[in-house]
């Protein structure tokens, strides 16, 4: 069996006295589209932020491939260069254009010239429907088309591995077809996503694995089909419930 | 009663919270700005003529307003007031540059930066700590007094040294709480995509910063403006200097008053502009807001 693209084992993130993370193992197959799905504050968010590094684990091991990016000594923005992130708040650079946002970490973090980041970021915008949005300002922008530039901008560093938090919470409902269209194009691609969200309807489309989270641990995950129609632990059960009732499913 | 009071209370909310002052006065139209005119000119009129009425003015006029003194003393406190304003552009340029690299050296984090920290947050709290006064008199007569080989004795270079270490610890926190006002998630943002603490704060934090403390920094500019005048007190011939040497001479004060309207030529202005442009952007942020 090969080696996952990336692993996470027995990994444990407290803030102050809070434990967030309680004992968390996930592996995440190459090509493989992972859902984290879960009420807010069971972790989902906390484990994707553990995984870019921007919060420090307390206790565990994570692995890109074979590489423990969690062990010391190793540099964090080196680690971050293998992979995207992409919050639920958009978090583009206001004071820079469309095409700034999305060149800046291949021009200064991979020492790509110019010509050739903007070249990419073009091609990139025009896959996504964006080619006229180059010049922009994010301000300018909907919140759909600033969610899929920061997609872009994420992807402009060629990633092996895309984090995705909650990254249509933040919009209207008209907006957010736009975005996940833009995910499911990736799924085409072969990317590699874990994807923290609480579209169960796009994460039952969408995703080759669900785990559900609950207090800090995956208390359940299968294919999309089982987690969904038969799950077996009560909480996942209740959770669903209220979806269900919410008319979110 | 109480309509009154809400009045008083929240004089100035419309300007916060809605139409402001200024586009209600449009809309009062010509007749609003002909009684703002008239009452003006009254009330203007009524306070010059009581002060030109007083038994004093003849004195006062004499000591402070004297037309030939003042055409006698404007050549040389205004060649001394050049001085001034070369002495603020340069002091400003170095001013802006070192409280830069001051406050981005303090915004570091993590435990490998800790010793430039200190050494960023010691020099704030030492040079705000101390009268400037006192640091124009200390590096002004004290070191050229040393007498060390290779070290500018010029009194003129030590006063704006410390002007210019002293402005830069109070600009260095004008740019802190600028780079502190840039939300977190913009930091995380730009650490996310594998910049360092260095390229986050160069290309992401600091250009958000100075955009939000540009008023802030005008304010600098016109306290400076004034403040390069403390030189003085080393000897150094500028616009105050020169103007006290000739009330030396003549026991005539018009020249203070030549060196007050050559000062205020330049800040006023500078004021002006700073609220224009506070105004503009504060216009600008609640129409993005909205």
């Amino acid at each position: 069996m090969s080696v996952p693209k990336l692993e996470l084992r027995n990994v444990q993130k407290a803030f102050e006295n809070k434990v967030v993370l309680h004992d968390v193992d996930l592996a995440v197959e190459h090509h493989d589209v992972v859902c984290l799905i879960g009420a807010s504050g069971s972790g989902k968010s906390t484990l994707l932020k553990c995984v870019n590094l921007l919060y420090p684990i307390d206790n565990g091991q994570i692995f890109i491939d074979e590489d423990e990016i969690t062990a010391p000594g190793v540099n964090p923005n080196q680690v971050r260069q293998r992979m995207g992130i992409v919050f639920q708040a958009f978090n583009l650079f206001p004071h820079m254009s469309v095409l700034d946002n999305i060149t800046l970490s291949p021009r200064k973090v991979h020492g790509v010239d110019r010509a050739t980041a903007d070249a990419r970021a073009r091609e990139l915008l025009a896959k996504f429907g964006l080619d006229d949005k180059v010049d922009e300002y994010p301000d300018r922008l909907s919140g759909g088309q600033q969610q899929r530039v920061a997609i872009i901008r994420s992807l402009a560093i060629d990633p092996e591995l895309i984090l995705l938090d909650e990254v249509t919470s933040a919009l209207d409902p008209e907006l957010i077809a736009e975005v996940l269209n833009v995910i499911r194009d990736l799924k085409a691609d072969g990317m590699t996503m874990v994807i923290a969200t609480h579209e169960m309807g796009f994460a039952r489309d969408v995703a080759d694995r669900v785990c559900f989270l609950d207090a800090g641990v995956i208390l359940e995950h299968g294919p999309p089909d089982r987690i969904f129609r038969d799950p077996q632990e009560a909480r996942t059960q209740q959770f669903l419930q209220r979806i269900i009732e919410a008319g979110r499913l | 009663m109480t309509e009154q009071s809400s009045v008083g209370r929240f004089g100035r909310g419309p300007g916060l919270f809605g139409p402001r002052p200024r586009s209600s006065l449009r809309e009062e139209g010509a007749r609003g700005a002909l009684i703002a005119f008239a009452s003006t000119v009254i009330f203007i009129g009524v306070a010059v003529w009581l002060v030109l009425t007083s038994e004093t003015w003849p004195a006062v006029q004499r000591q402070f307003f004297n037309w030939s003194n003042f055409k006698e003393a404007w050549p040389v406190v205004a060649t001394g007031f050049w001085l001034d304003i070369k002495m603020f552009l340069v002091a400003e340029v170095l001013i802006l540059v070192i409280a830069l690299a001051v406050a981005m050296i303090r915004a570091l984090r993590g435990p490998a930066f800790f010793p430039l920290r200190v050494l960023a947050i010691t020099f704030i709290d030492l040079i705000r700590g101390v009268p400037i006064i006192l640091l124009i008199l200390l590096l002004g007569f004290g070191v050229p007094a040393l007498q060390l080989p290779g070290v500018p004795r010029r009194e003129l270079f030590w006063g704006l040294t410390a002007l210019v270490i002293s402005y830069s610890a109070y600009t260095a926190e004008v740019y802190r709480a600028g780079i502190e006002s840039v939300r977190e998630s913009q930091r995380m943002s730009a650490r996310s995509l594998g910049l360092t603490q260095v390229q986050t704060l160069r290309y992401v934090l600091v250009p958000q910063a100075i955009r939000n403390v540009i008023p802030a920094l005008l304010n600098g500019f016109v306290s400076l403006q004034k403040d390069v005048a403390l030189v003085f007190v080393l000897g150094v011939r500028e616009g105050v200097r020169s103007a006290q040497i000739y009330t030396a001479s003549t026991f005539n004060y018009t020249s203070y008053v030549v060196a007050a309207v050559l000062f205020l030529l330049v800040s006023v202005p500078v004021a002006r502009f700073t609220d224009w442009y506070t105004d503009r952007d504060r216009r600008r942020m609640q129409a993005v807001g909205g």
